[in-house]
């Protein structure tokens, strides 16, 4: 089942498939700079002790990425993988 | 005598360029990552048997999109700078990151020679990359190196000699056998080809011929090298409306092309395809980006394996540790507070003794002063005045300097830093700035505590 949420929504050892940014032009381009494009497949591996920002596996490296720019990305949640 | 053959040091930031510049040139040049280290073109020599080398460290960057100064600076020195061949230094550990850069870079040359740095770190991770493999793929040379160890110096060297001899004068590609094969190779001069999307694809077929026929009649090489701008890398930058690129184009071309006629008419007949195609401005860059993406991650398929799986695991538990609710903040006061108490009381003996044996020596001054019959003007200009403060200044600074900076590089090492930055951006966001700041303000503690010292001895 592909259900639509943003990463925000993608827990610490949850999988997901990015499927659009929405997020603002500076911080587009930094995704885009590390690969985080439609289709690419990410895992959250942790929260920061306050709750922002979150640490997804992508692409072979672990990157931070803050609550508000989450909230942009739309992903489908990968199950059973 | 034959001129220096200049070799542009590029890659991701924290790939170690630095290093391989470093090990390359014999400077010495202070590498990190932290706000605060200045941006700059910093250049070296070095000679081999065959040639003289310049290497020129370019900025690190992710892409050459320009959007940034120093993507601009990067992009601006690849394309226009003239150079004789191009390192890109890449990552082991995450290869197919790094191969976005490496090409965008082979859209425009081919004098490309691709440097796996931290092999060293690949290892203990589990991370094993064909080297030869990812060279047949790309058609050019692909070195391997452990640079913090100077491994794989010699290596590149020579393959930069060969590559130099391949491309002989002025551009000329020794023994190139003519031939539309759209396979790359190293002798092919016409760098790689990524399949973009069908309406992409037929813009670009639209606009290059213009713009093939403009470099024709204007012959336009560069000087150094002898190498002619790639037309298709040119077609794709005019269609994503690159704004940053017309200065440059404008010097290479001696006037604004795209206000040619054939070209504008070229231009508008491809964007209309696009629109039609629902490509516009926003869009476009990353449908381009998108690509480059897929390709290299089509190109880490089989030459990058992945075997210890709990290597990656054991590093997630950590992690989890330190960056935990109940102890993540714990800890990280309390390595914090260690090194500066460290610092701090540290500093106190090595202080004491210094400031005895600078006095010590500034009495043996008056002394001399006194013996050769100075003026007391000059004594206390030169002796209580420069000397003195001097001394104070040495013996209160020096020492905590020499215990915070390999304390705070033990913490960078261990790679606990980015953990501090990560920890603490959310507090650094409600004052407009980011965690790496908090970076910045360990050092400051450091200075001001300096300050302090002086400031309580002036008092006395």
């Amino acid at each position: 089942m592909k259900e639509q949420l943003c990463l925000n929504q993608i827990h610490p050892g949850q999988k997901a498939v990015i499927k659009e940014l929405r997020t603002g032009e500076s911080i587009h381009r930094r995704l885009l700079d590390i690969g985080l494009v439609k289709g690419t497949r990410v895992e959250c591996v942790g929260k920061s002790p306050g709750g922002d920002p979150r640490a997804f596996l992508i692409r072979g490296a672990v990157i931070a990425i803050r609550s508000e720019d989450c909230h942009n990305i739309l992903v489908h949640m990968l199950e059973g993988i | 005598m034959e001129r220096d053959k200049v070799i542009a040091i590029g890659g991701n930031p924290n790939v170690g360029k630095s290093t391989v510049f470093n090990n390359l040139t014999k400077l010495h040049q202070h590498t990190g990552n932290w706000p605060g280290k200045t941006v700059t073109n910093a250049s070296g020599y070095c000679r081999t048997n065959d040639y003289s080398y310049k290497m020129v460290d370019i900025p690190g960057t992710y892409s050459l999109m320009a959007h940034s100064a120093e993507e601009e600076i990067a992009r601006d020195f690849i394309c226009f700078g003239d150079a004789d061949a191009i390192v890109l230094v890449c990552d082991g550990t995450c290869l197919e990151r790094n191969l976005n850069l490496v090409l965008q870079a082979m859209e425009i040359t081919d004098r490309i020679v691709v440097c796996v740095n931290l092999l060293d770190e690949a290892k203990r991770k589990g991370i094993y990359v064909s080297l030869d493999a990812l060279s047949q793929r790309l058609g050019i040379p692909v070195i391997g190196m452990v640079a913090r160890d100077k491994l794989g110096t010699d290596k590149l060297l020579e393959t930069l000699d060969h590559m130099m001899e391949l491309h002989g004068t002025k551009g000329m590609v020794v023994g190139e056998e003519a031939g539309d094969s759209q396979k790359p190779s190293i002798l092919s001069g016409r760098g790689y080809v990524i399949e973009y999307c069908q309406p992409l694809e037929r813009a670009v077929k639209t606009v290059e011929p213009a713009i093939q026929k403009i470099m024709e009649d204007a012959g336009a090489v560069l000087p150094h090298s002898g190498v002619h701008m790639n037309s298709r890398w040119l077609s794709l930058r005019l269609l994503d409306c690159d704004s940053t690129l017309k200065a440059g184009i404008r010097k290479y071309f001696q006037k604004d092309i795209c206000e040619e006629g054939h070209v504008r008419a070229a231009l508008f007949k491809a964007r209309e395809v696009l629109k039609d195609n629902g490509l516009d401005k926003n869009n476009l860059e990353e449908e381009i980006v998108s690509s480059v993406i897929n390709e290299a991650e089509k190109l880490c398929d089989g030459v990058v394996i992945h075997t210890k799986k709990e290597a990656h695991d054991k590093e997630r538990r950590i992690d989890r540790i330190l960056t935990s609710k109940g102890a993540g903040y714990p800890i990280m006061a309390g390595l914090l507070m260690t090194v500066l108490w460290i610092t701090i009381t540290g500093a106190n003996y090595p202080s004491q003794i210094l400031s005895q044996g600078l006095f010590w020596l500034q009495d043996r001054m008056t002394d001399l002063f006194r013996f050769l019959g100075a003026p007391s003007w000059l004594h206390g200009m030169l002796v209580l005045g420069v000397y003195r403060v001097l001394a104070w200044v040495v013996s209160v600074m020096l020492p905590p300097m020499a215990i915070f900076f390999p304390l705070f590089t033990l913490l960078e090492d261990a790679g606990y830093l980015p953990r501090i930055a990560y920890n603490l951006d959310k507090p650094f966001k409600k004052c407009c700035a980011c965690g790496k700041q908090a970076l910045t303000m360990c050092m400051e503690c450091v200075y001001l505590q300096n300050e302090c010292c002086i400031f309580g001895m002036l008092v006395r």
